[in-house]
């Protein structure tokens, strides 16, 4: 095992026993278990991790949690890929591969740094300004472009791992377990609530990871185990680790998202590798803590500038010194406790440089007991070292810090850490609907008036010290549980030992440039914007901050601009002269960070993506070797073809076998829809334009539903199969529309009506037979059922046995042979199948798909939804005039009503193709001359074409402007290689059998 | 040294960049204007722009509630086509797909339109009518369109899902090669810049919360600024003209619903043109920047409330993985929603209204960025000659009441 040459002999939550070997940019490396990929890398003394997004600058670890704009790496290989993943929040597993992402050839030769040198030429937004000559050519630059923008690479082929959701609701939600999260949970949860504790980290405990106080009297580390202890006793008490609350939506409804197993090398086939939450709370208690903020200054951006409270939690939490000669730059007292962490890890701290003029605290005396030295009132202005820092400058700062002035001081240092205040992490607060209020003596944002039930305590709310944190956690904890009914004796505040005292922050947005040194001021490490960068947009009228970001891109990395953006805002308006309150803040938009689309869309995928409805016969048609199509949800057999047969012969042959013999259809896909009630042919008499009231029982009318407009939306046959009592069908996709209809109609309208719509479509299997040897196929099944003109006409339906199954029989049919519906219950439906092919076999009985269905349907001249209609079609249009009742009112007459529906309009006709062997494309454009010279008027299109085996030609039915007046009129049809000429012709190319009339 | 183009880039990057002039002025709104636009969203500023250009009015101003650009024009996927079904609908998608093929030159700002096609997907024997319905209808009108089979879009797209296991296959395609995205922000900035060399007044944070009638005849405005009188007023303000329609008086047959949209992590090209589908119902690009921009469903409910629910992720998360397996472990960075105005026939109202002197443009719904050019061209004719341009006409308000609707129902079976 080599050795890691920046790992501290003791201390830190990392298991020193045990090793685990990783890869990075296929060197290999060591780590521990507890180390995340960032610590393990800092530890083997790896500085430059990645390249930025627009310069290529060599880029460091600035951060060890969540907002780290830099250290993204591809994790993994493969089809198991992950680009753009923050190295500071992959823990580190066994055989774990990482790859630096935005370079070529290498990480430390990376030819895209000649941005860097061109800078000059690519100020912000420069792209708006060039690349418009010569016309036509911004596809060349763009392609440029493309390739030097982007990060990591996708990966390549589809995800092997499995993804989850769950729903869940709770009392109190608490999002964070740092010390206010964990004594919000405590509070809540000994009051009795549901509480759900959540945090994005592995190890719940937040800042009391790294925390060297005493709480109640135990060290931080000896409290949060027995505090989780004591909650994991809580029966009501849910802890979810390593899950991100990423989203707060309306009613306090939240997504969170679980990474169950990205900390294994590959997830074991019980778990899933995410898992996404959807979670109801009553309550919610953001203890979300807050973000430091970097200083912005000359070449900010160099690797081994990083974070105070990083480079503090590297030591005390992952045991790594960030590097062996420290410098602190500040404008906060916090800050000093990140250098004196260090100092007692062993880091030679060269001096700490405070921007405030002579701080005397308790922080500043336990500096001096150390013997660091102060400097202060001074700023860093200069970094040295490209690759990796290598000394820094400091100067003084003038009293509005917008100069610096007399000597740079040159400090040995291998590590930068830098302060500039904190940001209260407010993102799922604003996302609640919650104000912010900027608080000029923070510095920072805090919750205004909240629009949801929602608390903040800690950190989230401004407060930074320990003690306090424990007592507005708790505070909130029990109020939110108070809130839900969970009253009980006042929870106690843990108590922890005070802060040392803190003399307020200076606030310091831009550091000046030094006269000697220049550089470029990173706002947005990820994105490469800088200072000047927006202050070029605010000099060019781009002031509105999200203006400001669009322009800039500041804050649009993967990172969110977690670090960059209050600095982005304070430094605009510093730049306008303006309050920070009155510029805003751009939206914080979910998700808090980013989330994969797996874990969004959860087992949803292929085949679960849209689940597939199944009917009673389904699989027969599968075993049968039926070519399917999809229809809605569902996969209807398209035909089924024999072996050697291509599509054309089957449907050919399915076709001949209904008009000479007899076939049989799976129609149970059809939706069905039982009404009943007294105010059932009420119903009917709106929806339909046809009238309802003189229906016998026992007979089935066709109607046509119009939407508003008074165009037709859907049709079907309907039953009554009593005086209150009808069966309703519709077209297969449209059954759910249609239930939609009635039911927004007699919620909204109708409200007094009896009457109750059910949707019936799973409960029946649907066997239609049709054929001239439908009747005798039947005869032989049925019992108890008079097939007899008589007792059950065409438009008829009875009940009764067939093949022994209890049975409503309809003799309805769609193809114009004499045929026959047989509904029974969807769980006999197979059992019906199967008796009619048997009992079928001597009359030659064939099984037919969707696509002979719709030829024998054209034949006859019947319409298909979707085909003949597409939303813009009446029922004149399509020649029903006559179904449309005079006398009463119904749904979409008074759209039909209006002028420009009783102009002339197309009308559905036939076509007779010249050539009888053509067949239309559909959708094909009716014109009136043999050429075309676009742009040509059309008159109308193909709505179906179809092969006609039964009348050897091909057919076609189209809707074509003005076309009953046209019959006999030659027009051409575009295709894909021409023309096709054809005659206007009746819409009717077969007349239904006797039997079917 | 105001001009942009490559050689002022290179003299001010001697200068420091210190010397690029304001984009666009921020006057104080002035007593009164010849024209007052209502909504400084692209379709408001390419109104300005085209009024003072082409019909010599420079009397005018934009008032925005906000800031430029901030409504749908900057919450939008961008993706510009014009393979409509109806030929009133082609006429006016391809004036303006026409207009976007110089948009950069003529505005001096490059908009980055990228003509990188736009494929619709089929997946069943309906799809496939319907769209190859589409392909026969363009090309009568003149409008380029071509039909792939499923060979020719896995040639053209490799990474789409060909595998067996595919819910729903992909059976072929439509392509308007001419068709593609741009970048939205630059639309709305060019406009405005453009608008005020001419002369218009860009009056941002403006809210207008009273419309000013004298008898059957718009008079002015009242605003968050103060009043302002105007001869005649074009309101543009998109998911918002049912509020503005209020204060005027009348109703309009449109709701505003959320429409959401996101965009993934910043990744290297690997998506290389415009790819959507209606049945699986999500559709996706990739931005100059490396993002896939993708575009997500529609809440049912109304809202003026700029954000969507959860559900509608997660419906786009599956769909995307369906239709892209190799974006599965990528990641959602943002997600966000804008208010769009839906008719009921799916095309919009460009139109004379009411209230003499009071114009009225929205009705765009979920598709209405591709049109900003060629609608700010139409609508600024409509209200100079208070009739509407020979392309708008068939999109008045009166075409609810006679019933001359132009149905695009089929082609927004999937929001764009
Ligand atoms: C998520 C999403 C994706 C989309 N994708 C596409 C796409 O891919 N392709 C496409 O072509 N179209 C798309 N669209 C539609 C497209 O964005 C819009 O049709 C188009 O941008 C509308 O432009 P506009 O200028 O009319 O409206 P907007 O840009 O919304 O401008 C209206 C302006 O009016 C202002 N305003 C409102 N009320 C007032 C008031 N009282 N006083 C003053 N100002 C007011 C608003 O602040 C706003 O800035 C999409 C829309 C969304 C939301």
């Amino acid at each position: 095992m080599s050795s890691q040459p920046f790992r501290l002999a003791t201390g830190g939550r990392i298991d020193r026993q045990r090793a685990l070997c990783f890869r990075f940019d296929g060197q290999v490396y060591w780590g521990h278990p507890g180390d995340t990929l960032a610590s393990a890398l800092l530890a083997n003394g790896v500085r430059l991790v990645g390249r930025s997004f627009k310069y290529h600058r060599p880029r460091g670890i600035l951060a060890a949690g969540v907002e780290e704009p830099n250290a993204l790496v591809r994790l993994g290989e493969g089809a198991r890929a992950e680009p753009n993943t923050r190295a500071t929040q992959v823990e580190l597993f066994d055989g774990l591969v990482a790859e630096s992402q935005n370079r070529w050839p290498s990480l430390a030769f990376d030819a895209g740094q000649a941005g860097d040198l061109l800078s000059a030429l690519l100020p912000v937004g420069f792209y708006y300004k060039t690349f418009m000559r010569p016309k036509g050519w911004w596809e060349r630059y763009e392609r440029l472009i493309r390739q030097a923008a982007g990060m990591g690479r996708a990966p390549q082929g589809a995800d092997p791992d499995r993804y989850a959701k769950m729903h869940a609701h709770c009392d109190v939600l608490v999002v964070g377990a740092g010390p206010a999260g964990i004594a919000a949970a405590l509070a809540a949860g000994q009051r009795g609530a549901r509480v759900v504790l959540a945090d994005e980290q592995a190890e719940l405990g937040g800042g009391l990871l790294a925390a060297a106080s005493l709480i109640d009297g135990q060290s931080a580390g000896d409290w949060l185990a027995l505090a989780l202890a004591t909650l994991r006793a809580m029966d009501q008490v849910r802890l979810l680790p390593r899950t991100t609350a990423f989203g707060y939506y309306d009613h306090n409804f939240l997504g969170l998202v679980e990474r169950v197993s990205d900390h294994l090398a590959a997830p074991p086939a019980h778990l899933p590798r995410h898992r996404l939450w959807k979670l109801r709370a009553r309550q919610v208690v953001l203890a979300t803590g807050a973000l430091e903020r970097p200083l912005v200054f000359a070449d900010n951006d160099r690797p081994g500038v990083m974070l105070a409270g990083a480079a503090a939690t590297y030591a005390t939490r992952y045991g790594v010194r960030s590097g062996k000669r420290a410098v602190l730059f500040t404008n906060n007292s916090e800050a000093y406790g990140a250098a004196i962490a260090l100092a007692d890890a062993g880091v030679q701290l060269t001096a700490i440089v405070d921007a405030r003029e002579d701080v005397r605290d308790d922080w500043a005396a336990r500096a001096r007991e150390r013997g660091i030295r102060l400097l202060a009132g001074q700023a860093v202005v200069a970094v040295e070292g490209r690759r990796q820092v290598a000394g820094v400058r400091a100067m003084r700062l003038g009293p509005g810090a917008d100069q610096v002035t007399g000597l740079p001081a040159r400090l040995e240092c291998d590590l930068l850490m830098m302060s500039g205040g904190y940001s209260p992490t407010l993102h799922l607060y604003a996302q609640s609907g919650g104000r912010l209020v900027w608080d000029p003596l923070r510095a920072c944002q805090l919750p205004g008036e909240a629009r949801q039930a929602v608390h903040v305590a800690g950190a989230a709310r401004g407060s930074l010290e320990l003690a306090q944190a424990l007592v507005e956690g708790t505070a909130a904890g029990a109020q939110a549980a108070a809130e839900c009914g969970f009253a009980g004796a006042l929870p106690e505040a843990p108590q922890a030992e005070p802060a040392p005292a803190a003399a307020s922050l200076r606030p310091l947005w831009l550091v000046p440039l030094s006269q000697s040194s220049g550089g470029k001021r990173f706002v947005d490490l990820q994105n490469d914007v800088t200072a000047a960068d927006l202050m070029l947009a605010t000099r060019e009228g781009y002031r509105a901050i999200e203006h400001v970001k669009r322009y800039t891109t500041a804050g649009l990395g993967t990172d969110q601009g977690k670090t960059g953006n209050i600095n982005t805002l304070a430094i605009v308006a510093q730049k306008l002269s303006a309050d920070i309150a009155g510029l805003g803040h751009t939206t914080y938009r979910p998700p808090y960070t980013p989330v994969s689309f797996a874990a969004l869309a959860g087992q949803d995928r292929a085949p679960l993506h849209e689940p597939v409805r199944r009917t009673g016969m389904q699989g027969w048609h599968e075993e049968r070797g039926a070519e399917f199509e999809p229809v809605g949800q569902w996969r209807r057999p398209h035909h089924y073809p024999r072996p050697g047969e291509s599509m054309h012969e089957a449907v050919a042959r399915e076709c001949l076998a209904v008009r000479q013999a007899v076939g049989v259809v799976d129609a149970s896909t059809l939706g069905k829809i039982d009404i009943q009630g007294p105010d059932s042919p009420k119903v009917l008499n709106w929806v339909y334009t046809n009238a309802w009231d003189r229906l016998p029982i026992g007979r089935c009318r066709y109607g046509l539903m119009l939407n508003e407009e008074g165009m037709v939306f859907d049709d079907g046959v309907t039953a009554r199969l009593d005086q209150h009592h009808f069966h309703m069908t519709t077209t297969s996709g449209g059954a759910s529309t249609v239930m939609n209809w009635l039911e927004e109609w007699l919620q909204t309208e109708w409200l007094n009506w009896r009457v109750r719509f059910t949707s019936v479509t799973e409960q029946w299997a649907v066997a239609a037979i049709a054929g001239p040897s439908s009747r005798a196929l039947l005869k032989d099944l049925a019992e108890n059922l008079d097939l007899s003109d008589e007792a059950l006409p065409f438009m008829g339906v009875s009940e009764g046995r067939v093949a022994g199954l209890p049975a409503r029989v309809f003799r309805i049919g769609y193809t114009g042979a004499q045929s026959y519906e047989i509904n029974v219950a969807a769980s006999h439906g197979m059992a019906l199948w199967l008796a009619l092919l048997a009992a079928g076999e001597k009359y030659g009985i064939t099984p037919f798909g969707t696509e002979a269905m719709h030829v024998l349907r054209a034949e006859v001249g019947f319409i298909a939804v979707g085909h003949e209609t597409d939303g813009t079609v009446t029922p004149d249009d399509l020649g029903l005039a006559r179904l449309c009742k005079t006398s009463q009112d119904f749904l979409g007459r008074r759209g039909l009503a209006r002028p420009a529906l009783r102009a002339e309009r197309k009308q559905l006709v036939g076509l007779l193709t010249d050539h009888p062997k053509t067949v239309l494309p559909m959708g094909g454009q009716v014109i009136d001359r043999a050429e075309l010279r676009p742009p040509h008027p059309s008159l109308g299109h193909v709505t179906s074409s179809y092969w006609s085996a039964h009348l050897g030609r091909s057919i076609a039915l189209a809707l074509i402007k003005g076309g009953r007046a046209r019959q006999g009129e030659r027009v051409w049809v575009t295709n894909d290689g021409g023309l096709a000429p054809a005659t206007i012709a009746p819409a009717r190319f077969l007349a239904p059998a006797e039997a079917a009339r | 040294m105001s001009r942009y183009s490559a050689i002022n880039l290179l003299r001010n990057a001697l200068g420091g960049h210190r010397h690029w002039p304001v984009v666009w002025r921020d006057p104080a709104p002035k007593p009164r204007y010849e024209v007052v636009i209502v909504g400084g969203g692209g379709h408001g500023l390419a109104t300005a722009y085209y009024l003072a250009k082409h019909h010599g009015i420079r009397d005018i101003a934009v008032l925005e509630k906000g800031w430029l650009g901030g409504g749908n024009t900057g919450r939008n996927t961008t993706v510009v086509r014009s393979n409509y079904l109806n030929d009133e609908s082609g006429s006016l998608y391809e004036l303006s797909l026409k207009l976007w093929e110089g948009l950069s030159q003529e505005l001096n700002y490059n908009v980055m339109f990228s003509q990188r096609g736009v494929l619709n997907l089929a997946h069943t024997e309906h799809d496939v009518q319907s769209l190859r319905r589409h392909v026969f209808a363009n090309r009568t009108q003149g409008i380029d369109a071509e039909w792939l089979s499923a060979d020719e879009v896995r040639a053209f797209c490799p990474i789409l899902n060909f595998s067996p296991g595919a819910r729903f296959p992909i059976r072929g395609g439509s392509l308007q090669r001419r068709g593609g995205i741009a970048r939205h922000d630059a639309v709305a900035w060019g406009f405005a810049r453009a608008a005020d060399r001419l002369g218009v007044d860009i009056i941002q944070n403006c809210e207008v919360t009273a419309l000013k009638r004298e008898g059957d005849r718009i008079v002015g405005l009242e605003t968050s600024r103060g009043e302002i009188a105007a001869g005649k007023v074009g309101v543009v303000v998109a998911g918002h003209c049912g509020v503005l329609a209020a204060m005027a008086g009348f109703r309009l047959p449109i709701e505003s619903h959320p429409l959401q949209a996101l965009v993934s992590e910043p990744l290297k090209p690997v998506l290389h043109t415009v790819v959507m589908s209606g049945l699986v119902h999500v559709y996706v690009s990739q931005s100059d920047k490396g993002e896939l921009v993708i575009g997500a469903g529609a809440d049912t409910y109304n809202s003026y409330a700029q954000r969507g629910s959860l559900g509608i992720i997660e419906g786009t998360a599956h769909a995307l993985i369906e239709l892209f397996p190799c974006f599965s472990r990528l990641r959602m960075l943002r997600s966000w929603a804008g208010i769009v105005d839906i008719c009921t026939d799916v095309s919009p109202i460009i139109s004379k209204t009411p209230v003499a002197g009071l114009y009225f443009n929205c009705g765009w719904g979920t598709g209405g960025f591709k049109a900003t050019p060629g609608s700010g061209f139409v609508f600024a004719h409509t209200i100079v000659r208070d009739e509407p341009h020979p392309v708008a006409a068939p999109f008045s308000l009166d075409r609810f009441t006679s019933g001359a609707i132009v149905p695009e129902h089929g082609a927004a079976a999937v929001a764009h």
